[in-house]
């Protein structure tokens, strides 16, 4: 029974799905998630008549839309959280093949919905974006990969990784999509970073995207503009950017109150990617700084529990997958507040967009999966496997 | 078991031998603990990794979030452009006519702003200028004024009158920013031509004037110009006539029942346009804005005369007769054979009216046959042809100074070959716009030299290359004015102008699917006066003309554009300075001309 005195969780044989799951998973990060969701739907209340008024539909036909995928992604989180570290692993191979043929076959079938960039497929009562659950299956790929090239004499995962890695890019910035392909360039320079890569790759890596920027900056006019506007001290006040900036400031600490924001009305992302911008306007700094913490402690409390964790799949799987998460929420708030240049993003949660939503219910409850307490082989799981 | 692990890795192996164990075990055994090691050294590498990009990420967020903080607490701040220091004065210069009488100019107005923490009674401020400005909504306005909002922008600019209004509702928070508005004091008179203006970057105390369409675009740039001074920008064009001939072509639209019109009037020797009109138009201090879908030209903004190639029909004759003449291939005695129908390639080409097995050169024009002309294209040959037509500018867009000239593109048969040749010998197979066919026959008619069209007010005869002699120049003179006096453009006889021209009628070719309508025509007319000097071109262009004041409608030129020209002309040549003299006798010299 000295097992019991170190506190170390028992595996017991035969205990029942659901408590093992409630007693291992991360019960704050989950409360965290629940919270977004909530704000989500409260911002869309705000957010998104407009939209639907400009669009002909019912006030709150996108919040009804909104509250939809994102039970169905809660649902979707939950159960993959309840898998095993190896079926996630599997379903995700197999659903990585699945999404990387949807994006190559993009160019043949894909819609571009009159905004230039083929991202979608139509299928009519929703539209779909492959590349939003590329990312989750992406990430459990690349770590599979590298984590099986640390093993005696296992594959050239990092090699295949890199080279599969380079294959997408390629395939998103063809759309064009770069903002999908940083984080895919992202996720894999998180995994590989944790996974022990030598300093001077990252330096390589990290000049190839400078370089790329510079390529994109001179050929691309749009690229350009984006940066431009960024770089340009003076912002044209007639921009999304100017229009967010001037909500934020309006908001003040506390907001202008419920439903008396007027930036929903100019802004026509303003329930995507610039629903940070209405948060700020009628709820204020705070309900701001209270989304901030949630995607700050979700993180942290991802990354902490992986400190502990010994399998090094499951612990690039995990780090990925929360980098991921961070990085995106990151974009979406440091391009609000022109941090960043002008990228579009959504706010993983919180935003509307339904291949938006059921892709972060796949990707959060992967992380779910990676960061449940397991037997860490600390003392007392030695113990418990040697007296097996 | 020891939890001890063995320094060397078969210390436990050949004692196992030795005593007839197996050593497979004890090797699994051994590699499972180095694994372990391994993974371990591993672990606390990763260790203090993922607290190296935990850390980033706190420091991102941190960064957000004092950056959102820093926003928050900042004030909004009233629009003012930096970027260009001073305010925007009184930089774009003045458009006129080539008389100086102004087309283009500026207006010093007001937009209006307000300040809603400024504001003493919003309910009395919103309702005075829901009052004021129709179009405002009382209740709308009175939530913006008592929201948080320090500053609204309610007016691009406001006439003196609705600012004399705002006035005198007393209200301090309600302000004015200067602004500079384009005025076109002429409304919609050469409305094509101005093209138009708009704000580009916008201030309270100052806005840009940029153009958008028209002259007011291609020399925006020379416009803006602050080293111009008060120089103005002077165009070729003469505002009195542009007014008659936009009178006289929109009673003519009417009475022809036509869907579009439009009218060139050129100087034969310099290409300036002296009027130029499409109908339907619009007010350049107003612009419309452009369709979203449907046809381009059926849009106000759709410049006919410039941006509308059609094919434009028997008016074409003229080239391949003046070329023909020109090579020394016929001369205007010489009989053509114009039994019919000419069968070519499955394609058979016909006359309205037969007048009989063989007919002179200028029978043929005058008579307008299709046959006769074809047959002189033969002789010409598809190489000479296109030389010819390429030299008077009817492969490119015309080079006049506006930005929807590019537009303007000619549509050339994908393959030129003899049956093309005969066809663009009579104006089918070629579209091209109506300005082009003006400065064609500018070129053939002023001596032979090819001019350019312009809109700026030339001060000396440009010369251009020349395309035919002197003598065929003449002749071709001759020609037409006989078109007028005994053929097809009857109607265009003006008492003292000595009109001379050639009609063209063309079926439309059908929007959707191959082939032509059988109702719907483009009828124009092209010609020059006085014919013995020629010093002006006139090309009129009727869009689905149909004439219905006799038993059934007609829509030949000769019944639809040449009367709107004649009395286009009879308008327009005084306004010209032209008096009106009797013909001088022997003035066209036919029969001395090639050969």
């Amino acid at each position: 029974m000295t097992e019991m005195a170190h506190g170390t969780v028992v595996v017991q044989s035969g205990e029942a799905v659901l408590p093992r799951w409630w007693r291992t998973v991360d019960r704050v990060t989950i409360g965290c998630i629940l919270a977004l969701f909530v704000i989500g739907i409260l911002l869309g209340f705000a957010a998104s008549p407009p939209l639907a008024e400009r669009n002909g539909h019912d006030p709150f036909h996108y919040v009804s839309r909104q509250a939809a995928f994102g039970s169905m992604a809660l649902v979707v989180m939950m159960l993959v959280s309840m898998m095993t570290p190896q079926t996630v692993r599997r379903l995700a191979i197999l659903g990585f093949f699945a999404a990387v043929a949807a994006v190559a076959l993009l160019p043949a079938f894909g819609t571009d919905f009159g905004q230039g960039a083929t991202r979608w497929y139509s299928l009519g009562f929703a539209s779909l974006q492959p590349s939003e659950f590329l990312k989750p299956v992406y990430v459990v790929f690349t770590a599979w990969m590298v984590a099986a090239s640390q093993e005696v004499g296992g594959p050239p995962g990092k090699m295949v990784s890199l080279f599969v890695t380079v294959v997408i890019v390629g395939f998103l910035a063809m759309q064009p999509d770069f903002g999908q392909a940083a984080l895919i360039v992202f996720a894999w320079c998180a995994i590989y970073f944790v996974a022990g890569a030598p300093m001077l790759i990252l330096v390589a890596v990290a000049a190839a995207v400078g370089g790329a920027g510079v390529v994109a900056y001179n050929g691309s006019e749009h690229f350009a503009r984006r940066i431009d506007g960024f770089l340009a001290a003076e912002v044209d006040p007639n921009t999304q950017l100017a229009y967010a900036t001037n909500a934020i400031q309006e908001g003040g600490l506390f907001g202008t109150g419920l439903g008396e924001g007027s930036v929903k009305w100019t802004l026509p992302d303003a329930h995507t990617d610039f629903i940070i911008a209405v948060a700020a306007e009628e709820y204020g700094l705070v309900l701001v700084l209270v989304i901030i913490a949630l995607f700050a402690t979700i993180t942290l409390r991802a990354f902490m529990r992986l400190i502990k964790e010994r399998d090094p799949f499951i612990r690039l799987a995990g780090t990925g997958l929360a980098a991921l998460l961070a990085l995106q929420a990151f974009i979406n708030l440091g391009v609000a507040v022109r941090l960043l240049p002008a990228k579009g993003m959504t706010l993983p949660f919180v935003s509307y967009g339904g291949s938006s939503l059921i892709a972060t219910g796949i990707l959060v409850g992967m992380m779910l999966t990676f960061t449940r307490s397991r037997p860490q082989g600390e003392i007392g799981d030695i113990l418990l496997t040697r007296h097996r | 078991m020891s939890l001890r692990t063995p320094l060397r890795p078969l210390a436990r192996i050949l004692p196992a031998r030795q005593k007839g164990e197996n050593p497979d075990a004890i090797e699994r055994e051994n590699l499972r603990l180095r694994h372990e090691a391994q993974r371990d050294k591993m672990r606390q590498r990763a260790e203090s990794r993922l607290i190296l990009v935990a850390l980033c990420f706190m420091i991102a967020f941190g960064a957000v979030g004092t950056r959102m903080y820093a926003l928050a607490t900042s004030d909004v701040e009233e629009p003012e452009l930096v970027t260009n220091g001073a305010s925007i004065v009184n930089t774009r210069a003045d458009i006129v006519d080539r008389e100086g009488r102004v087309l283009a100019t500026n207006f010093v107005t007001n937009s209006l702003y307000a300040h809603p923490h400024e504001i003493i009674d919003a309910r009395a401020a919103a309702d005075g200028l829901a009052s004021i400005f129709p179009d405002m909504d009382a209740d709308a306005l009175h939530r913006r004024f008592t929201s948080e909002t320090r500053f609204i922008w309610l007016r691009r600019y406001i006439s003196p009158e609705q600012e004399q209004l705002v006035h005198d509702l007393g209200e301090p928070g309600l302000l004015f920013g200067p602004r500079e508005m384009r005025l076109y004091p002429n409304g919609s008179l050469a409305a094509h031509i101005m093209g138009g203006a708009s704000f580009g970057q916008e201030a309270v105390n100052a806005a840009e004037v940029i153009g958008v369409a028209g002259v007011e675009s291609e020399f925006d740039e020379v416009l803006r110009d602050p080293a111009r001074g008060d120089a103005p920008l002077v165009l070729s064009i003469d505002l009195s006539v542009q007014a008659a001939v936009e009178q006289v072509l929109a009673g003519g639209m009417a009475m022809m029942n036509a869907r579009g019109a439009a009218a060139v009037l050129m100087d034969a020797r310099t290409g300036e346009i002296v009027a130029m009109a499409s109908l339907p138009d619009f007010d350049p201090n107003a612009r419309p804005r452009p369709l979203t879908d449907g046809e381009a030209a059926d849009s106000p903004l759709f410049n006919r005369a410039m941006q509308g190639v059609y094919e434009l029909g028997s008016v074409f004759k003229t080239f391949t007769i003046a070329q023909a003449l020109e090579e020394g291939l016929v001369n205007v005695e010489t009989m053509i054979d114009t039994t019919g129908p000419l069968r070519m390639s499955g394609f058979a080409i016909n006359d309205f009216h037969y007048y009989g097995a063989s007919q002179s050169v200028e029978d043929v024009l005058v008579h307008s046959s299709n046959i006769g002309t074809a047959r002189i294209a033969q002789m010409i040959g598809a190489d000479r042809q296109q030389r010819f037509l390429g030299q008077l500018g009817f492969f490119q867009p015309t080079a006049v100074e506006m930005v929807e000239a590019s537009a303007g593109r000619p549509l050339l048969p994908s393959r030129w070959g003899e049956l093309s040749t005969m066809t663009i010998s009579y104006g089918h197979g070629l579209s091209t716009t109506p300005l082009h066919l003006a400065a064609g026959y500018a070129s053939i008619l002023n001596g032979g030299t090819v001019v350019t069209p312009t809109v700026l007010r030339q001060d000396a005869p440009v010369l251009g290359e020349r395309v035919v002699s002197e003598e065929v120049s003449q002749t071709m003179r001759g020609l037409l004015r006989s078109v007028v006096t005994d053929g097809t453009a009857s109607f265009g006889e003006v008492e003292g102008y000595a009109v001379g021209g050639k009609t063209g009628t063309a079926d439309k070719p059908r929007t959707a699917g191959g082939g032509y309508y059988e109702d719907r025509v483009i009828a124009t007319f092209a010609g020059a006066f006085p014919m013995y000097d020629p010093q002006y071109v006139i090309v009129v262009t009727l869009d689905e003309p149909s004439e219905t004041s006799g038993p059934e409608p007609r829509r030949t030129a000769g019944w639809t554009a040449v009367p709107i020209a004649a009395e286009l002309i009879r308008r327009a040549a005084p306004l010209l300075g032209l008096r009106p003299t009797i013909e001088p006798l022997g003035a066209y010299q036919l029969s001395s001309a090639s050969q």
